[in-house]
Parts: C-alpha cells; sequence; structure tokens
C-alpha cells in the first residue's frame, strides 16, 4: 500500500490512507480534548481569582492565631485592590457569660423597615437586590399566617388591621441549619450566634433548605456596593464583603456587640420595638421583657429554640 | 480538638506528677487556664456608663406669623398674651380660638388645653393632674400619670428608640423622649412610607421577569 496509490497527482491522498478505527480514533481523542478543555476552563478562570494562600487557607477554627492575622491582611488587602477601599477586619471573640438574646415588641412595629436599611448598610449587603438579613412581613391581624403575609408591601405605614412582623435569624440553640452543613463551615459561637466561615462554604445551600425561617441568604453573585459607601468596620465572621457562592446571614452584628454596643437594626428602629442584651444578666433589658411579658417564640413547635423572642403589649 | 484535648490532658498530668500530687496539681491546673481577654460581665462592681435622654423639642414660643428685619420669624413667648387673658376650661380645638394656635391638631383623647397646660403662670409650664406645676423639660412625667404602662416598659428598655451600648461597662446609651415620637396634642404615631423593600425573588417585579418557574 506504500506506494500503490491511484492518483499520483494528489500528493495527500499518497499517504497511508486513513482507516476507520483511525478516524474514529482522532474523532474521539480531538472531543476528548475539547470536553477536556471546557471542563478545566472555570478552573482558569477561577485560579485567576483564587490566591494559593486563600485555596489552602484553614477552617476557621484550626487557624492559629498568626495564621488568622496573616487572612485577615491579607482580605484587607484584597478589599484594597478589588474596591478601593481600606477595610478592617476584626476578629472580636464571644464574652464569657453572656448569651445574646433579641426581643421584639409586635404592638410598637411600624414596618418601616428601617432596621432591613440598616442592616443593608451596616453589613455590606449588594445594592442592587437590596438584600438584607430581615424581612418585615406585613400581617393580618388576629393571628401569625405567614400565608397572607407580604414582605414586599409598598404603601403608608403602619395601616389599619395589620400587624408587621420583622423576621430575621433566630439564632436558635438548636440550629438545623448547623446540623445539615456536610463540611462544617457553620456553627454556634458560645454566645449563641450562628456564623458562617465565608472561606470555608461550598455554597451546596443545604443551611437555606434547613432553615424554618428563611434567614439564610445565599451570594449568587458577590456583593456591588459603591466604594464609599462600603462599611469599613468590618468582622470575619460577620460583615466583611462575601465571596461570590456563599451562604451568608444574620449574626447579631457580632462585629458591634462583641464590643458591647448594640446591633445596627435595634439603633435604627424609631419606635424602640427592639430588644437586645445578654440574657444571663439578671438586670438586662431582655430579661426584663423575658420575665415580665408574653413572649412567644417562631414555629416553636420544631424544638429549634430561638433566642429571638416577640411579645406584644396588654 | 479530640486530640489536642487528649495532649493537653497529658502534659497536666504528667506536670502534675512531676510536681508533686494534689497542691502541685491544683497549680498547674490554675496556671493552664488561659485568661479570658475581656472580663466577664459584672454589673455588680463595674462602673457603668450613664444612659442619657436626649433633649425633647420644647416650645419655644409661639409664632407671630411676622418676620423680624433680619428676616427670622417672631415668636412670643406664652405668658406674652396668656398672662393677661382669662384660661377657658372648655377651650378643647384650637378651632375654638379666635387667634393664634390656628391650624393647631388637636388628638389626644378627651383632653383640653388646660389638661396639661399650666394657666396659673400664663401657660409657661406645665401642670399635673394634681395641680402640682412642672417645667417643660419634666413633660415625660406628665405623660407618665397617664401612660403608665408605657412609662415602665421605657424605664425597663422596652420602649422607645436609643442608640449606644447594650453593656454599659463599655459605654453609654442615648434615648429617645416622648416627644421624639409622638406630638403632644396628636401622639398616635404617623403614618409615613416605608423604606424600599428587598428586590429578590419574592417581590412582584422580580417574579414577573427573570423568573424560574
Amino acid at each position: 500500500m506504500s506506494n500503490g496509490s491511484a492518483f499520483p497527482s494528489l500528493p495527500i491522498l499518497d499517504q497511508e490512507p486513513t482507516g476507520r478505527r483511525g478516524f474514529l480514533k482522532a474523532c474521539g481523542a480531538t472531543l476528548g480534548l475539547a470536553a477536556w478543555a471546557t471542563a478545566m476552563q472555570p478552573l482558569v478562570e477561577w485560579s485567576q481569582e483564587l490566591s494559593v494562600d486563600e485555596f489552602l487557607q484553614k477552617h476557621y477554627r484550626e487557624l492559629k492565631p498568626a495564621e488568622k492575622q496573616a487572612v485577615f491582611r491579607r482580605l484587607e488587602e484584597d478589599c484594597k485592590k478589588d474596591h478601593g477601599v481600606d477595610v478592617t477586619i476584626s476578629d472580636p471573640q464571644a464574652i464569657p457569660g453572656v448569651q445574646f438574646a433579641y426581643a421584639l415588641n409586635l404592638s410598637v412595629c411600624i414596618g418601616c423597615r428601617k432596621c432591613a436599611e440598616a442592616c443593608h448598610i451596616e453589613n455590606n449587603h449588594d445594592r442592587a437586590t437590596n438584600n438584607s438579613y430581615i424581612r418585615v412581613f406585613e400581617m393580618e391581624m388576629g393571628g401569625i399566617d405567614f400565608e397572607k403575609g407580604d414582605a414586599t408591601y409598598d404603601h403608608p405605614v403602619p395601616q389599619p388591621g395589620k400587624f408587621y412582623m420583622p423576621v430575621q435569624c433566630q439564632q436558635c440553640e438548636n440550629p438545623p441549619c448547623v446540623s445539615a452543613c456536610p463540611i462544617e463551615a457553620t456553627w454556634q459561637e458560645e454566645d449563641g450566634i450562628v456564623v458562617v466561615d465565608y472561606n470555608w462554604c461550598i455554597g451546596c445551600r443545604y443551611c437555606e433548605a434547613a432553615c424554618p425561617y428563611h434567614a439564610r441568604r445565599f451570594n449568587w453573585e458577590a456583593p456591588q456596593i459603591p466604594a464609599e459607601e462600603i462599611n469599613p468596620d468590618q468582622g470575619y465572621l460577620s460583615n466583611r464583603i462575601r465571596p461570590q457562592g456563599v451562604m451568608e446571614k444574620c449574626t447579631f452584628c457580632l462585629h458591634r456587640t462583641r464590643e458591647g454596643k448594640m446591633p445596627a437594626c435595634l439603633e435604627a428602629c424609631p419606635t424602640g420595638a427592639r430588644v437586645f442584651g445578654n440574657i444571663l444578666d439578671p438586670n438586662s433589658e431582655i430579661r426584663w421583657v423575658v420575665e415580665n411579658k408574653r413572649t412567644f417564640v417562631l414555629k416553636e413547635e420544631l424544638g429549634t429554640k430561638p433566642r429571638f423572642y416577640y411579645f406584644f403589649d396588654e | 480538638m479530640t486530640r489536642t484535648l487528649f495532649l493537653t490532658c497529658g502534659l497536666v498530668s504528667a506536670a502534675c506528677l512531676l510536681a508533686g500530687f494534689t497542691a502541685g496539681c491544683q497549680r498547674h491546673e490554675s496556671a493552664a487556664e488561659p485568661t479570658p481577654a475581656v472580663a466577664a460581665v459584672n454589673p455588680g462592681t463595674a462602673k457603668l456608663y450613664p444612659v442619657v435622654t436626649r433633649e425633647p423639642p420644647l416650645p419655644q414660643g409661639i409664632p407671630t406669623g411676622t418676620n423680624d428685619p433680619h428676616g427670622q420669624s417672631i415668636s412670643l413667648k406664652c405668658f406674652t398674651c396668656h398672662s393677661a387673658r382669662e384660661s377657658s376650661p372648655h377651650t378643647y380645638q384650637s378651632a375654638d380660638l379666635d387667634e393664634f394656635h390656628q391650624g393647631l391638631k388637636m388628638a389626644h383623647g378627651q383632653l383640653t388645653c388646660i389638661s396639661c397646660h399650666d394657666a396659673k403662670d400664663g401657660y409657661s409650664s406645665l401642670k399635673l393632674a394634681d395641680g402640682r406645676t412642672l417645667a417643660y423639660s419634666e413633660s415625660m412625667t406628665l405623660c407618665a400619670q397617664c401612660h403608665g404602662p408605657q412609662y415602665g416598659d421605657y424605664q425597663h428598655g422596652a420602649h422607645g428608640g436609643m442608640t449606644g451600648h447594650w453593656d454599659l461597662t463599655r459605654g453609654g446609651r442615648e434615648r429617645n423622649h416622648c416627644l421624639h415620637c409622638h406630638d403632644p396634642h396628636s401622639p398616635q404615631y404617623p403614618q409615613f412610607a416605608p423604606v424600599a423593600g428587598p428586590r429578590d425573588r419574592f417581590s412582584p417585579a422580580a417574579s414577573t421577569g427573570e423568573s424560574h418557574e
């Protein structure tokens, strides 16, 4: 076959003709290569954003103090590079002898959504989606029926015949979201706050499905915020700008509350419907409310044991 | 975690053996305990920062509707008129008056002007239900005589907006006065437009557009 061409004027055919088997092999190899390249494409793009340090970063709770500091400094540099803003990543620890609890007076809440707005600003939420950890429901008077609740009302408040019920993370003592996480990227701290290590989370959203209060949010995109609006006082476990594809949630503003300050939503509340404090302190306001008011928790029957109490005046 | 604990236990027991039984053991255990970075909250002994009530908006006199040569509105002190005029216990609405206080909305139960204003000194101060005079700056006491439950809630930090610290050992707190939210003549909290809601998949705008359903 080596010199047996019938058409010498066509040198290309002078070569050893390709058999069916060879042709299929070549096709298979080409397709395989193309598929492999396509499959690897995200990795190429990904590695542009993800440094080796970030990829190799350990779980928050396994980081030694020096490693933590290195991580925080790296995140600060990244923020400077990506947003052009000088931020401080802090890592306040739970205060011994403190268990946080929150209470909300439904008789006083007027549904102004100032709390949701304050959360939006404080926690560096995406501006386009107007995201917030607080969802305020306009509810029919006479019961707690979320089927009849409306979280997207847009008319003057308060409306007659309605009451308003802000819902955020209930910081459950028995948090289903923590049990649902397959990789322990979310856990409960000593002071009762459930936190997420945004660098460990893989974004599977099991926790979002597990939460009966719809308190967790998924970052479909990294939050987009104008540089001058970024809150530079950031906590590693709380309000630092989250990466794309991870879960986030209310942390009772732990970067503020572990410094003794009030959460942002409480400071924004014009009516004083919100009460926050250390439930272990017998002289605290929150303790007085729980001891003296008719409080209830949302979906008590689920056994999640929320640290967020609702109450109303007689 | 377990391994660390195990190792720590091992180290401590080894140290105990070396140091010689109980006394040494106790000393070592207490030495191994980490010192908390922040002292536990102890309201009994720690110094507490103050809780301050913000100054309420106090009446600065009654505007006459005319301006002085500098363009500032001229207002009169209450007693300018009221020291020379007889007060009427029946005046209930500003519409009952021929001049001044026009347009003042009065919607506070069955109260009349002199239920709260003290006619004795030309309306320069307030009057408690038992007839005692009360300065305008003490108006919370006046409110409290009828609104006891609300005042009780306020005293326990469960009514009225505030800013500052939950932990008074770390910093102070500022609280609103009744008058920051409630107009004394028409105390019901007014209706107003809320802040814009979320633009997520629950909002009507989003669900009509690029919905996955």
